[in-house]
């Protein structure tokens, strides 16, 4: 009789013990600071096409230029003084590598409530005052930009088209120094695209680089 | 036995002669990378904090006033606010220094010319993307080292620097 009732305790206490146990977790992980992790795509992973607003007019996506072997997307606009220092190369990129198969693809994440120069009217001037060659869209939702992991601008990814779809290569910088061209050593898209148009893997396929950060909306 | 305290000497010169250079009042010194991680990875008695920012980055310019009033707050303890401009060198001073004075920023600033960010990112920490502003506490002595990428949520911050303090008598 008496055994049964400290036995009786005894699976009382634990049991409180094991829900204390439990809440104790669940409020460690309550106060556990708000993570934001949204890496994005990987090397290797399918990109989802996208329809966004180009400047020279109507919606672009990647599907729709059947004679391209993949793409170079960078995200950039107007108002970043590191995106403007890397203008005049991501032009030159295109010159070179839109015949070869690999056009520019420019696109805006940035909400443009917050910097009024990332508005759509203001990249339509630039590309048209600057000549720009490349579709420079502009990704109003932010959600392409979400999907590629995107955190700033410039921010450059080498896609190549395998059939139907579109296989991540390259996710970084464009090249080594954003303040010289004169001074750049390493060229990491250029060398990402040669790599891929001999049939190549790419070696350097990925790299951290200094920007502006994205104004994301309601944030 | 002997060459570690040649080292240990060496070390504080240098550790000195920085302290020294960048502690000017409304100079900028540029420095390079190696400059900075032997700071980071300076064994002291003092918490470092190392704070990213830019001129052009609108996030830093808004953050960057608060971390200047808890450097002031702090000032008493061990704790030693770094704040490392990620401005290019020619816009020293057209940029930066005017807008150091015009902030009245009396924490130590420093310009870090190291064009090629992929190559020493990942020394400041694994996980920070190049997005700034970013913000490291660092105490070897404590072995603590917290990274904060983006503007820092001030509550944690604080937690975390606060665990950081050091005690009078530790060494």
């Amino acid at each position: 009789m008496k055994m049964k009732k400290i036995m009786k305790k005894i699976y009382i206490l634990s049991s409180v013990a094991v829900l204390l146990m439990g809440l104790a977790v669940v409020f460690a992980f309550k106060n556990e600071p708000p993570t934001i992790i949204d890496k994005g795509y990987g090397i290797g992973d399918i990109v989802a096409d996208f329809k966004l607003k180009s400047t020279s007019g109507g919606v672009t996506s990647m599907a729709e230029n059947h004679s391209a072997k993949g793409y170079i997307i960078v995200f950039t606009c107007n108002h970043c003084p590191f995106s403007k220092a890397y203008e005049s190369r991501i032009m030159a990129l295109d010159k070179k590598y839109a015949s070869q198969g690999y056009p520019v693809l420019a696109i805006n994440p940035n909400d443009p409530t917050a910097y009024e120069e990332d508005s759509f009217e203001n990249m339509q001037a630039v590309a048209k005052s600057k000549g720009y060659t490349f579709e420079y869209l502009q990704d109003e939702s932010q959600n392409v930009a979400r999907a590629f992991g995107a955190a700033r601008t410039p921010s450059a990814y080498v896609v190549k088209r395998e059939g139907d779809k579109f296989i991540m290569q390259y996710i970084g910088g464009i090249d080594d120094n954003t303040q010289d061209a004169n001074g750049v050593t390493k060229r990491y898209v250029e060398d990402a695209v040669n790599s891929l148009l001999v049939g190549k893997p790419v070696v350097v396929n990925i790299t951290k680089s200094v920007g502006c950060a994205i104004k994301w909306k309601g944030v | 036995m002997y060459w570690k305290q040649m080292l240990k000497t060496l070390y504080l010169g240098l550790y000195l002669s920085v302290f020294q250079a960048i502690s000017q009042p409304k100079k900028v010194e540029i420095i390079k990378f190696e400059h900075l991680q032997k700071l980071i990875n300076h064994t002291s008695d003092t918490t470092l904090i190392v704070h990213f920012w830019a001129t052009w980055c609108r996030p830093c310019v808004e953050e960057l006033p608060s971390l200047e009033n808890l450097s002031k707050e702090y000032s008493t303890k061990k704790i030693r606010f770094l704040m490392v401009s990620m401005d290019f060198p020619k816009d020293l001073q057209q940029k930066v220094i005017p807008f150091v004075a015009k902030n009245n920023i009396k924490s130590e600033v420093v310009l870090l010319d190291e064009p090629d960010y992929n190559a020493w990112i990942d020394e400041v920490d694994k996980d920070w993307s190049g997005t700034i502003p970013a913000t490291l506490l660092v105490n070897l002595t404590m072995r603590k080292r917290v990274f904060f990428e983006g503007q820092v949520n001030m509550e944690h911050f604080l937690e975390e620097l606060k665990k950081m303090i050091p005690t009078a008598g530790a060494n």
